[in-house]
């Protein structure tokens, strides 16, 4: 589209002053136009996905109405479906992917930043940046072949034996489990908030660094008190990048969750996700109900994930305002 | 490796040159459906193709695709694991014929290092109680009942399902079914179907890699898988009385052994079928047909297919790649039914 704009501009460039205003107008308004049309197809092609969303799953709407989302029923053959656990799996996976990836890949960001050698940055940051590339089944396999024996063996037994008096580490264990799929998700998201994070640390002016410093801050004192704080809308933007990942996620969490529709208060019971069960089900729907109750989940997932962004986004405006305002 | 990598850009060219000559040949058919006979229909389309320059060119979406893309008739013939139903059979207003292909059975396997493979003996009832959650431990009395002479541990039984809909899980409930009238109630046959207890495991590796890791598990997984990873099996009691092990042989023998009526609509389970050497849960897999084909072209290249891939040297086909083939008179009632399908209500003409 470029092409065509580019060649139109300096082509009335030898005539009178006039002609060639006109001309860059002309190519200014034909820019505009071309730009308008492509920031307008996003939110027609969002419309458009709901609305086929809606289409596809009105079946299920009628018939189940907004019960779908309480019932914890999911029976394809007598017909009866409710998303209720896929909603619990789906928002208590990301949440604890987040709670496990949040300090790590922080920590990460601030050692790169402020603490690494040089020398060691970049290479560090390349590679913990090239686990993004990973395709997520590769993960579900390793999480099968490598994750799941070896928190079987040592770190669920481990947890049950010192934290058993909590509700949540208690009960039998398989090996696939909501805790399982929720350590794949961390490491999965970790390059996300990571870079993100690092990158919103190298903007933070060296000034401040300076200033804190200079008051006789210690350095940790001086990440803590003058760093991130400065940083802190950019690193939950990062937060919310890895959020939005962990909730559509779902070879890699298929693969570990252990697919069970169930709300358990156990993190070593087996649970299931909106993404997993559409991707499970899908292509095996024969009857037009299960196609619908299906569709429909992929709607509930839709609005779960905007609602958790908007909401999101909301806390940064907030936090970024609050904060800007104190501190300058 | 070579051919490998040429192939993929002649069929392109195939394609492309199928496509801009002249449709009206259509030396080509498309088809859609099932996943488990994918590797022999994917060898067969491309034997048949080798012979006869036909091509057929097929997607493993799984069956409900299958049966939902052939309803809508954006695909020349469907393949499914399940039959199907009534109600998806008015929706093509009856204009549909089952073709069995070949068979497939399901192996139940299980993880107990004490036990040698092939030792463990079940039953449907006992079966059923395991999947019911009823049947908690190994040493439990039922079992034990099945297996006199073999210390069965005290162990929690853990169960292992396919959580992705699959026509193995279609066969397993429906063998289920037949055997519990509370488990036809409560739970049914599908796709996939509301397990009262167990882990879902994606596909038959997901199945095997959680029955593997854990002591105690059991599950079920087709048998090719089962035969080409070498899983231990547990052998079944027939509706003859007799404890058969899951193999070619006994899964042909069960076809074999369900008699079809002349006019049969192949629609037939043969779960639990009463020959003495069958293995009692097997299934036939189908390709859905139009029974009259508006597209006269097609409707002859769709049955001159057909009439191929019953000869022996199709099925035996079949055999090297760990299908069950089909047996001689199901062949026979084939070949008798592919000669009524109809081109625009005229007969097909020969050659």
């Amino acid at each position: 589209m470029a092409t065509t704009i580019l060649p139109d501009a300096p082509a009335p460039a030898p005539a009178e002053g006039t002609s060639t205003l006109a001309g860059s107008r002309r190519g200014d308004r034909l820019f505009k136009g071309v730009l308008t049309v492509a920031a307008l197809a996003v939110p027609v092609l969002m419309a458009f996905l709901v609305y086929e969303l809606y289409v596809g799953s009105r079946l299920a709407i009628e018939r189940y109405g907004l019960g779908f989302v309480a019932g914890t029923t999911w029976d394809p053959v007598a017909e009866e479906f409710g998303a209720a656990p896929l909603i619990f799996g789906t928002l208590l996976s990301s949440l604890l992917a987040l709670v496990i990836a949040v300090p790590l890949s922080l920590g990460v960001a601030i050692y790169l930043t402020e603490f690494a050698p040089r020398a060691v940055r970049q290479p560090i940051a390349f590679i913990i940046e090239l686990l993004a590339a990973i395709p997520s089944v590769v993960y579900g396999l390793w999480g099968i072949f490598v994750l799941i024996p070896l928190l079987k063996a040592h770190v669920f037994p481990f947890l049950r034996d010192t934290l058993g008096f909590l509700p949540f580490f208690q009960g039998p264990i398989y090996g696939p489990s909501m805790l399982a799929a929720s350590i794949i998700l961390a490491i999965m998201i970790m390059p996300f908030i990571m870079s993100v994070a690092r990158e919103v640390l190298l903007a933070v002016p060296g000034s401040q660094r300076e200033a804190a410093l200079a008051l006789g801050a210690t350095r940790w004192e001086a990440v803590v008190s003058a760093i991130l704080p400065y940083a802190r809308s950019g690193i939950l933007g990062a937060i919310i990048l890895g959020l939005g990942r962990a909730l559509g996620e779902t070879m890699a969490v298929t693969m570990l969750i252990g697919n069970r529709h169930e709300i358990a208060a156990s993190l070593f019971a087996p649970g299931y996700t909106m993404a997993a069960v559409i991707a499970n089900e899908f292509s095996e729907a024969a009857t037009d109900i299960h196609f619908a109750a299906l569709t429909y989940v992929a709607l509930v997932l839709f609005l779960v994930t905007v609602t958790v962004n908007a909401a999101a986004r909301l806390l940064i405006w907030r936090v970024g305002a609050g904060g800007g305002g104190k501190r300058s | 490796m070579f051919a490998g990598k040429l192939r993929g850009p002649l069929a392109l060219l195939g394609l492309l040159a199928a496509g801009v000559a002249s449709p009206a040949l259509a030396q080509k058919l498309t088809g859609a459906g099932a996943t488990f006979p994918n590797p022999i229909y994917s060898k067969w389309f491309d034997a048949y193709n080798k012979k006869t320059g036909i091509q057929v060119n097929y997607q493993s979406i799984g069956s409900g695709g299958g049966i939902r893309q052939f309803t809508e008739g954006t695909v020349d013939f469907g393949a499914t694991d399940g039959p199907m139903n009534e109600a998806q059979i008015q929706a093509v207003a009856g204009n549909v014929v089952h073709i069995p292909t070949v068979l497939g059975s399901v192996v139940v396997t299980y993880n107990l290092p004490a036990l040698a493979a092939g030792q463990l003996k079940l039953d449907g009832t006992t079966v059923v109680d395991i999947f019911m959650g009823r049947i908690t431990k190994w040493n439990d009395k039922r079992i034990q009942a099945l297996n006199p002479g073999v210390t069965l541990p005290n162990m929690d039984l853990i169960v292992v399902h396919r959580s992705d809909g699959s026509g193995t899980t279609y066969v397993f409930t429906d063998y289920l079914t037949k055997h519990s009238r509370e488990w036809k109630d409560k739970v049914g046959y599908a796709t996939s179907v509301n397990w009262p207890v167990g882990l879902g495991g994606k596909g038959n590796e997901g199945v095997t890699q959680q029955v593997k890791q854990v002591e105690g598990a059991i599950g079920y997984v087709e048998l090719i898988y089962a035969v080409a990873n070498k899983l231990p099996y547990a052998q079944i009691k027939n509706a003859a009385g007799t404890f058969v092990a899951p193999t070619l042989e006994s899964s042909t023998a069960a076809a074999g052994s369900v008699k079809l009526a002349k006019d049969t609509d192949f629609r037939v389970s043969i779960t639990n079928a009463p020959g003495k050497d069958a293995y009692p849960i097997s299934s036939y897999t189908w390709l859905l047909v139009k029974v009259d084909n508006k597209d006269g072209a097609k409707a002859k290249l769709i049955r001159d297919f057909l009439s191929w891939m019953i000869t022996d040297e199709a099925q035996s086909m079949a055999r090297e790649l760990q299908y069950a083939p089909l047996p001689a008179d199901v062949r026979a009632l084939i070949a008798e039914r592919i000669r009524t399908l109809r081109a625009d209500g005229k007969p097909i003409a020969m050659n």
